[in-house]
């Protein structure tokens, strides 16, 4: 059941961050150049992600469970660990926090000086909504399919995952601006410390370890993964203050 | 040929990200742990052990080079 309750949460907020990301890109290119080309672009990018969901999905069941546990488990904690390192430094001070509003403007003006397109489609507005929806949706297919396979229940990942495009969505079409109010360090904190956990959790066991407490040592090592985040962005922080003062007395 | 390295490029950087260091490092802990079972060492705890040396090492680093650039 905590198993069960990690995989949706971990899925959700994993696929929530991703779907914002995308959301922002949508948004700018459909403002500034027009609809029709943008959506037509969004259409196509979730087209071809359905495709490589069905061709990836039902090839996991086939494998045996535990190299598959130990592949994924791997795959997640170099994933969860990168996630949990760039959250950390920006929590540190040492990276500024991703900030969609600027994103959104980036794109804006980008999407303005590049060569109008009146007649037919535009390719500029079809090219850029389809490498964002895309590429940010291959992130999503990624963790939905590893959190998913390393269970044997990719389905139960689906459904964070379409719980989160909802919500994504749903609050995108209300408000027709990026969701610069989601708090995106906090939700790539929270999703690093998981996957980490995950990744522990299950490439030991397809390793072949005997976790002392069985399932209960899942909580245990997400207890560790979190004190020691927070240690972390304690001592970075510190370490950067200390840092930013020397260099203004000298 | 353009598109296939652009397509490598994405996965790498989307998994591996910023510091390989973290993954050869991954990489080795699991090797490890997997030949200690092979063996009948029951060594649970080498992969916590990793992520917390792993994870403080690129951290701390990160910070300090960021100051010298």
């Amino acid at each position: 059941m905590t198993h069960d309750l990690f995989i949706v949460l971990a899925s959700f907020l994993a696929c929530a961050v991703e779907m914002v990301e995308a959301l922002t890109i949508v948004l700018a290119v459909g403002v500034t150049r027009g609809w029709r080309s943008t959506l037509i672009g969004t259409v196509t990018a979730l087209g071809a992600l359905a495709l490589v969901v069905a061709a990836l999905g039902p090839a996991l069941a086939v494998l045996p469970i535990d190299g598959l546990r130990l592949v994924v488990g791997g795959l997640l904690l170099v994933f969860g660990l990168q996630w949990l390192r760039k959250a950390i430094l920006r929590y540190g001070g040492v990276k500024a926090l991703h900030d969609e509003d600027a994103v959104f403007v980036d794109e804006q003006q980008a999407a303005r000086a590049a060569t109008p397109d009146r007649d037919g489609l535009d390719w500029y507005a079809f090219t850029v909504a389809f490498k964002g929806v895309f590429l940010e949706g291959l992130e999503v297919a990624f963790i939905v399919i590893t959190i998913g396979g390393a269970q044997n229940n990719v389905a139960l990942a689906a459904v964070g995952a379409v719980t989160a495009a909802a919500v994504v969505l749903a609050a995108g079409l209300a408000l027709h601006h990026p969701l610069s109010r989601v708090p995106e360090n906090t939700i790539k904190f929270v999703v690093g410390v998981m996957l980490t956990t995950f990744g522990v959790f299950w490439a030991g066991e397809g390793a072949g370890v005997e976790w002392p407490g069985h399932d209960a040592a899942l909580l245990g090592v997400l207890v560790y993964v979190a004190t020691l985040s927070v240690l972390l962005v304690a001592a970075t922080r510190r370490r950067h203050e200390r840092l930013v003062a020397a260099e203004v007395a000298a | 040929m353009k598109y296939v390295e652009g397509f490598l490029r994405f996965w790498y950087d989307f998994i591996v990200g910023d510091d390989w260091r973290v993954a050869v490092g991954v990489v080795i802990a699991i090797a490890v742990t997997v030949f200690a079972v092979d063996r009948g060492a029951n060594w649970w705890w080498l992969l916590p052990a990793a992520v917390g040396s792993l994870l403080t090492m690129t951290v701390l680093r990160e910070a300090g080079q960021s100051h010298r650039r």
